[in-house]
């Protein structure tokens, strides 16, 4: 009744084609936007950027870059968390040694050398797949945590072996360091979020996204159609790796300021955006937003409700918080294999067709 | 979904705020994880010694105490989440009890005015109150740590030509005193094996395998959590002398020997404060806290180790207070005015006594250029048939000729980074 293409109207090839065809959830997109950019950084204080909003913003990022890796390419991989450390301990590296050069540039250097490092651990992936390429990717994990932890160039020599992430600007505005203002590490955090999204939507629809995904679902067949398998799967670990590598420099110098890598970027961090693309929806975009939005939510829920309302002691809510997560993943790979994203678009379609469904 | 958790928000300020006029001192504890062994006594005993001092006194200075915990998991990100939701409380002082979250803090709490106590972990060149305005590490550190473990193995015998190896967690806390025991082996001319163990520290058989080929004399440990378990365990394994091992202050509770059973009797742990609980403040812990039903946790931790630590960590939270009341003259103080009642704390026998603490800890005084306190370090051992913990060695100094430069040049790099002006006049 009221979510309907009736009435829509293209009178051109693009408009056909465009992301939100129906003007209904066009206008929807375009009311997020706005309440994003211009009601949220008016409202927000410090607990509401640094609970919800930083953490939300920067795992859609990584979960963006590993769902087109694992979700649209059908390639596995356990080394979120290694890439993400590379993207920190790069722009840690570029932070320290041209502090004067913006941080925009500093983050995008540090997508592109993860984008590197990510290529160089794809190659494997020309020989192997599925469950050993999981393990390949694995061994990536490891490697890089103990790299970053054994050469002390990389942690400037610091005593403790952490990097903390000294004041840097973006247009003279501070957006590292204590004395940032929470509208803009939000803003600034955003703006790599949206720009991050429309690229992946874009790429996901165009050829990449389409050899991708003829890799995806059978790669001989796709070789046998001329897709570059070569090119395909490197692309596609260049590009997540590229995302993965801005959200783990974001992680490290926006959001925690300071990190240990074995303790910030190790298994569990490659699991965490694993579940998180799980539970929102393999090869969705809108899906890894959804998944980290749930998984970065749902422990301050719990919390709210559990030890605020209910006067719950926290190691229960913190052990509930466990269960609910484990039995989510369960059910959602039995249940509903594409997510929460597969909900969504469920939902929309029987609003198209709501009140009369036959 | 955000409307709902905006009120959900909003519903938890409002319940939250008939606590407003109390003295908040935060408790980010850990009760879950590989760390949960350590976490669990350490906020019991901090939560219990300031209900004793609600239900015993009426709170510091006629103000009741709340302790508001918020669980982190030994986790960085859970810890700044902490951190900003308990901050609006109005906190006085956090004692995160997490190396990791501590310097994760430093930077934040020091912008925001809010004092940070890290007793015996954190930065250890906090102890130069002069770049550290917010930080407090007294009344030892890290370093302390590690030169008082080398000046008791000196007062058994000449280190000249020995081998000590360092097993430690690797991460912040364990890379601490790399550096000290380094200048140390240069002056004393011990040579220093490093053996890092990777979190959560349940893997070290190749660590103790390099240990039971190369022989050291003596093994010093920092480890926390699960890994003091299994490294006791396994130096039981290849037996090694437990007499030689010594563990540093995170390493020496209970939790870490009981495994092992008797192979554990003889393990030896740094301490700076008292063990056992022959003090008469438990008598009021037990009348006050636990017969009135209001033990934290299980209430099954009093009198280890740990939890009296969490307890010291109280009972100088809550001299702080005092001082800081008496300082500004007001019994309903502020972060700010608690920050000046840490620096101006002064224990002394005759207040530990008072408070039924007697010879608990020594006796030392913070200043503004000295956060660190005296750096006095005690030694314990485990007997494993009585299953306690007694001192064998009394409070002593530790070799501040090596650590001072140390915490001078560690915290200058800090403020030449960070652009921070000496905050002493």
């Amino acid at each position: 009744m009221f979510y309907r293409e009736a009435g829509d109207f293209s009178t051109s090839y693009p408009e056909d084609s465009q992301t939100f065809p129906i003007r209904f959830d066009r206008y929807r997109y375009y009311l997020v936007l706005f309440v994003a950019i211009f009601v949220i950084p008016f409202t927000i204080n410090d607990y509401w950027v640094n609970s919800i909003f930083l953490p939300f913003l920067i795992y859609a990022i990584a979960a963006i870059g590993l769902n087109i890796l694992v979700g649209y390419c059908g390639q596995v991989s356990l080394g979120t968390g290694g890439f993400m450390a590379v993207g920190a301990y790069a722009c840690y590296k570029l932070m320290t040694s041209f502090p004067e050069v913006s941080m925009l540039i500093h983050v995008l250097i540090a997508g592109l050398i993860t984008a590197g490092v990510g290529v160089l651990f794809g190659l494997p992936s020309l020989r192997i797949k599925g469950f050993y390429l999981a393990v390949a990717t694995l061994a990536a994990q490891f490697f890089l945590v103990w790299l970053f932890n054994r050469v002390p160039w990389f942690y400037n020599y610091s005593a403790s072996g952490q990097i903390s992430a000294p004041e840097r600007t973006v247009f003279g505005i501070e957006v590292t360091g204590p004395n940032t203002e929470a509208w803009a590490t939000y803003l600034f955090c955003l703006a790599f979020v949206i720009v991050s999204a429309v690229i992946a939507r874009n790429l996901t629809r165009g050829a990449f996204g389409r050899k991708w995904m003829a890799i995806r679902d059978m790669d001989i067949a796709a070789e046998i159609i001329g897709v570059n398998p070569l090119m395909a799967k490197l692309s596609a670990f260049a590009v997540s790796s590229f995302f993965i590598g801005i959200s783990g420099a974001l992680f490290f110098a926006v959001y925690l300021g300071a990190v240990e890598v074995g303790e910030a970027f190790g298994i569990t961090k490659s699991f965490t955006v694993l579940f998180m693309i799980i539970i929102g929806g393999l090869g969705s975009i809108f899906g890894s937003f959804a998944g980290a939005a749930f998984l970065v939510v749902l422990p301050v829920v719990l919390k709210l409700v559990g030890v605020d309302w209910l006067g719950w002691p926290t190691d229960i809510v913190a052990h509930l918080q466990l269960v609910i997560v484990g039995a989510l993943i369960v059910i959602f790979l039995i249940a509903e294999p594409h997510g929460l994203a597969q909900l969504w678009r469920v939902a929309k379609e029987k609003l198209r067709l709501w009140p009369f469904p036959h | 979904m955000k409307m709902k958790l905006g009120t959900m928000a909003v519903a938890a300020v409002m319940a939250a705020s008939p606590v407003m006029a109390d003295l908040v001192f935060p408790s980010l504890s850990y009760r879950t994880g590989p760390y949960a062994a350590g976490g669990i006594p350490f906020a019991d005993g901090y939560a219990d010694y300031m209900n004793l001092l609600n239900a015993r006194d009426g709170g510091i200075g006629g103000v009741m105490t709340s302790v508001p915990e918020c669980e982190t998991g030994y986790n960085t990100e859970k810890g700044v989440e902490c951190y900003e939701s308990t901050k609006g409380e109005g906190a006085l002082v956090y004692q995160p009890l997490s190396t990791g979250i501590t310097y994760q803090l430093i930077p934040k709490a020091t912008a925001d005015g809010i004092p940070i106590h890290s007793m015996g972990y954190g930065r250890t060149s906090a102890a130069n109150g002069d770049v550290f305005s917010n930080v407090f590490n007294y009344p030892a550190n890290y370093w302390n740590g590690a030169s008082g473990a080398i000046n008791y193995l000196m007062s058994q015998g000449d280190l000249a030509g020995k081998k000590i190896a360092l097993v430690y967690h690797n991460s912040a806390y364990g890379k601490e005193p790399i550096r000290t025991l380094e200048d140390l082996s240069k002056k004393h001319g011990f040579k220093l094996t490093l053996l890092p163990v990777d979190h959560p520290g349940q893997e070290q058989k190749s660590q103790w395998l390099q240990i039971r080929r190369e022989k050291p004399d003596n093994v010093i440990m920092y480890g926390w959590g699960v890994m003091n378990q299994v490294a006791v365990q396994e130096a039981a394994n290849i037996r090694y002398p437990m007499e030689d091992f010594i563990g540093i202050w995170w390493s020496g509770s209970e939790n870490d020997v009981l495994p092992a059973g008797d192979a554990a009797n003889g393990y030896k742990a740094l301490t700076f404060h008292g063990v056992g609980n022959d003090f008469p403040v438990f008598e009021d812990i037990q009348k006050y806290v636990v017969d009135a039903g209001n033990a934290a946790g299980a209430g099954d931790q009093i009198g280890t180790v740990l939890y009296n630590r969490g307890l010291y960590a109280a009972m100088l939270a809550a001299e702080a207070a005092k001082t800081a009341q008496e300082i500004h003259g007001t019994a309903d103080i502020t972060a700010a005015m608690m920050r000046d009642g840490m620096e101006a704390l002064e224990i002394t026998e005759a207040k530990m006594a008072a408070l039924g603490l007697p010879g608990f800890g020594p006796e030392f005084n913070v200043s503004c250029a000295n956060h660190g306190g005296p750096g006095l370090v005690g030694m314990t051992q485990w007997d494993a048939s009585a299953k306690t913990w007694s001192l064998i060695n009394e409070f002593a100094p530790s070799d501040m000729d090596v650590i001072q430069p140390l915490i001078d040049e560690d915290s200058a790099a800090y403020a030449a980074e960070n652009k921070i002006a000496s905050s002493c006049k």
